[in-house]
Order: C-alpha cells, then structure tokens, then sequence
C-alpha cells in the first residue's frame, strides 16, 4: 500500500472531510499541483475548481470556491471558503457563483479600473464559468 | 389589603409568566446546544486560519510592502468600533455588558480627541447608543430575519467593514462581542481586527508560497476579517442563549417562590375571612 497522509478540508462552517489519502489534486491560483506524502512545505490559493482527493478507498472530488491550501510534510489542510461534493453542486449553485463573480467584476471595473484588481475579478469569473463547464453544467455566461 | 378576587387573579397571573419563562428557559437550552455545536465546527477553520495568518504576518511585517490592512494606514486618529448584540432582549445583562465595554471605549477615544464611528450589529446596542451617541452610528446591519448564522453573513458584515476601510472612513478597527465560557459566564470581548492582530506562532515551518507571500497575504487578510466577525457571531449566539437560559432559569425560579408567597397569603385571608363568617353567624345566633 503506498504512503498515506492526512487530508482536512474545512469550510468556515464546518469540517468536510478528514481522510488518509495518498495524493490530492489541488486547484493552484496558479495552476493545478497535486501533492503527495513529504511534499516540501507550501501554501498556495485556490482558484474555483476541482478538488480531488485519492485515497485507498477511492477518489473523492469537490468543488471548492476559493480559499488556500496548506501543504506540509505530514498532511495538507485545505481552507475553502466554500465547499461542495461534486455530486451535490447543482446548477443553482454554478448560477448564483457566477453570478456573484460577474457582480465582483461589475463592481471592480467600476471602482479600479485599473488592470490588477479587474483582471483578477475577470480570472475569477472565468475560473467558475470553467469549473461549472467541468462538472457538467451549464453555467450562464454573462456578458462581460 | 387586597381582596381575596385580587389574589387569586395574581396568583394566576405569575403562574402563566413563570410558563412563559420556563418555555424560553427550554427554548434557550435547545439553541444553546445548537449554538455551542456550529461554534465547535468553525473552530479548526478559525485555528488553521490563524496559524497560517500569523505564520505569513511574521514573515512580512516590517516590510514596506505590508498591506494595509496588516501594517495600519499609519494613523489612529479615526476609530471604528463594530458593536454586536443580539436582536432581542431578555437575556439578563448580556447586551448591557457588551454596550458598556464599548461605551466606555468610545468615551475615552472621544476625551482623547479621536473620531469616532460605530456599526452595530443587532438591533439592541443600537437602542442603547443611539440617545448618547446617536450621531456617532455610521451603519446597522439587520440580523433579526436570520435564524441561524452563517459565514455569508459574516462576509456581508466584513464587506461594509472593508468598503468603509478602502474608501479612507477610518483608521483601526475594534468589534466588542461576548466570549462564550459556559452558561453563567460570558465575557465581554474588544478585538481588534484592522490592522489585524495575530498572536506569536509557536512553530514556524517554512513554506514555499504560491503566487507570492504577499499575494497570498492580500488574499486573504479580507478572509481573515470575516473569519474573526464569524467567530465573533458564533460566539456571540451562545453567549446570547446561555444569557438567556439563566436569566430565564432565574425568572422561573422566581416566580415559582412568589406563587408560594402569594398563595400562602390567599390562605391566610381566606381562612380570615370564614372566621369572621363564623363569628357572624355566631354572634348572630345569640343574640336571638
């Protein structure tokens, strides 16, 4: 059996998961990384998308919002600030995402409008659109 | 002397508050329990946030990149206390105890020059500011249609905070709420949240950061207002309900000594006044 470490997915709500696995795939606001047991120290954010978690009773996948990992050589703790099993992310909730993120990017272009805050808010509307996409739904894209 | 009629309407009175009591007594209970289990839930988010946080403070404090909201707009002179009640009252002296803690703040501030504002949330504190300091309320925030807290209230609450910040209204930040203990005792907290405090972390491991240490710092000092404000709501919850069930264990129990009063009293009247039936009758008998 390969090597095992903690995995802990917490919302600020409540604990979602606390499982052993062996590699968890992880949404990077940078891109996706996986880590596996003894990977060095990191701390990453999430960008919105699939988080998946392999274990030796199977893989589990989430849909996570944003938030940050937290990777050590013992464990990795994921704090999101929303979290969903896939299976229960409906299309109500890819709508009132997007929507949410299309009313952040409104707001930034109206208030900044410079390009950091506003092609951040745009990254993260489109990163929701593509996780939506991904699950299988349909998510609305709105006009930018 | 009240008459015997009186008494008894009392006596029938102070038994169905002691009812309605008892009921809010069970009721509190009930959501105390509820309460205490959503604030145990949040807890390893809270403690994990922290961790992380202080860790990444440590690492950039000092530097000229530290964001705002980490290193201060680099006065003081503007203050913002975020007073949170509950929306109801009889709940013994638990809004009095935290409006008084921030009283007594906002009068010092006052006598030391500052400005000051204050946000409430709930409608209680704001009652009880609002004829000594009315002009001082900058905002409230409703939570009387929400039956149970959640984070995206925090987050709305954190957002009229952070608004406010950016747009230059104010300078530190402090929210007064009650830290949960048990059922008898809850404390009256001040917190300072912007800039934002952290204690000294115990370990620090060295991370890798990704994007940057102070991407990620920007991230999430905005997350980590929330999270304290959430923690704050929660703790707030249950200290309101313990407030509650003892103050209404309280009521209960008097009310429950006063029914005995007053019913020995019915009877010593009552039994008055067939003994003067009797000397009535008595007296009237011999006298034929």
């Amino acid at each position: 059996m390969a090597e095992t470490m903690k995995f802990d997915l917490v919302s600020p709500e409540r604990r979602l998961a606390s499982l052993d696995v062996t590699e968890v795939q992880i949404p990077g606001a940078e891109g996706d990384m996986t880590a596996m047991p003894q990977h060095a120290p990191t701390i990453t954010t999430l960008r919105p998308g699939i988080l998946k978690a392999t274990g030796p009773e199977g893989t589990t996948e989430y849909m996570v919002t944003g938030g940050f990992a937290e990777i050590g050589a013992e464990g990795v703790t994921v704090l999101a600030e929303r979290a969903l099993a896939r299976g229960d992310v409906t299309q109500a909730h890819i709508d009132d995402w997007v929507k949410e993120a299309a009313e952040a990017h409104a707001k930034a272009r109206e208030f900044h409008n410079e390009p950091g805050p506003v092609d951040d808010a745009a990254k993260l509307l489109n990163d929701m659109v593509a996780a939506g996409t991904h699950i299988g739904l349909d998510p609305k894209v709105p006009n930018l | 002397m009240p008459s015997l009629k009186d008494l008894k309407n009392r006596i029938a009175s102070v038994k169905s508050t002691r009812k309605i009591t008892k009921a809010m007594q069970m009721v509190a209970a009930a959501k105390l329990r509820r309460a205490q289990e959503a604030a145990e839930m949040a807890r390893p988010y809270a403690e994990r946030f922290n961790a992380v946080m202080s860790g990444l403070a440590q690492s950039v404090q000092g530097s000229d990149s530290a964001p705002k909201l980490l290193a201060g707009t680099g006065s003081d002179q503007t203050y913002l206390l975020v007073l949170m009640t509950a929306e109801r009252g009889l709940c013994g002296g638990f809004n009095s105890s935290i409006t008084r803690k921030c009283r007594a703040r906002l009068e010092k501030l006052v006598a030391e020059g500052k400005t000051v504002k204050v946000l409430t949330v709930g409608k209680k504190g704001r009652d009880m500011l609002r004829r000594d300091h009315g002009d001082k309320l900058v905002g409230h925030i409703d939570l009387s249609e929400v039956k149970r807290v959640g984070y995206a209230n925090a987050q709305e609450i954190a957002k009229d905070i952070l608004g406010r910040f950016d747009a230059g209204e104010f300078d530190v930040c402090n929210i007064y709420y009650s830290r949960f203990e048990n059922v008898v005792t809850q404390h009256p907290t001040e917190q300072q949240i912007i800039p934002a405090t952290f204690e000294e972390a115990e370990e620090s491991t060295l991370y890798d950061y990704e994007p940057s240490e102070e991407g990620i710092l920007a991230d999430l000092l905005p997350r980590g207002v929330a999270t304290q404000i959430f923690t704050a709501l929660l703790e707030n919850a249950a200290s309101e309900q313990g407030a509650r069930q003892s103050a209404m264990d309280n009521a209960t129990r008097n009310a429950g000594e006063m029914i005995e009063d007053l019913t020995i009293e019915f009877n010593r009247s009552r039994q008055a006044v067939i003994t003067n039936e009797l000397i009535e009758i008595i007296s009237g008998a011999e006298a034929l």
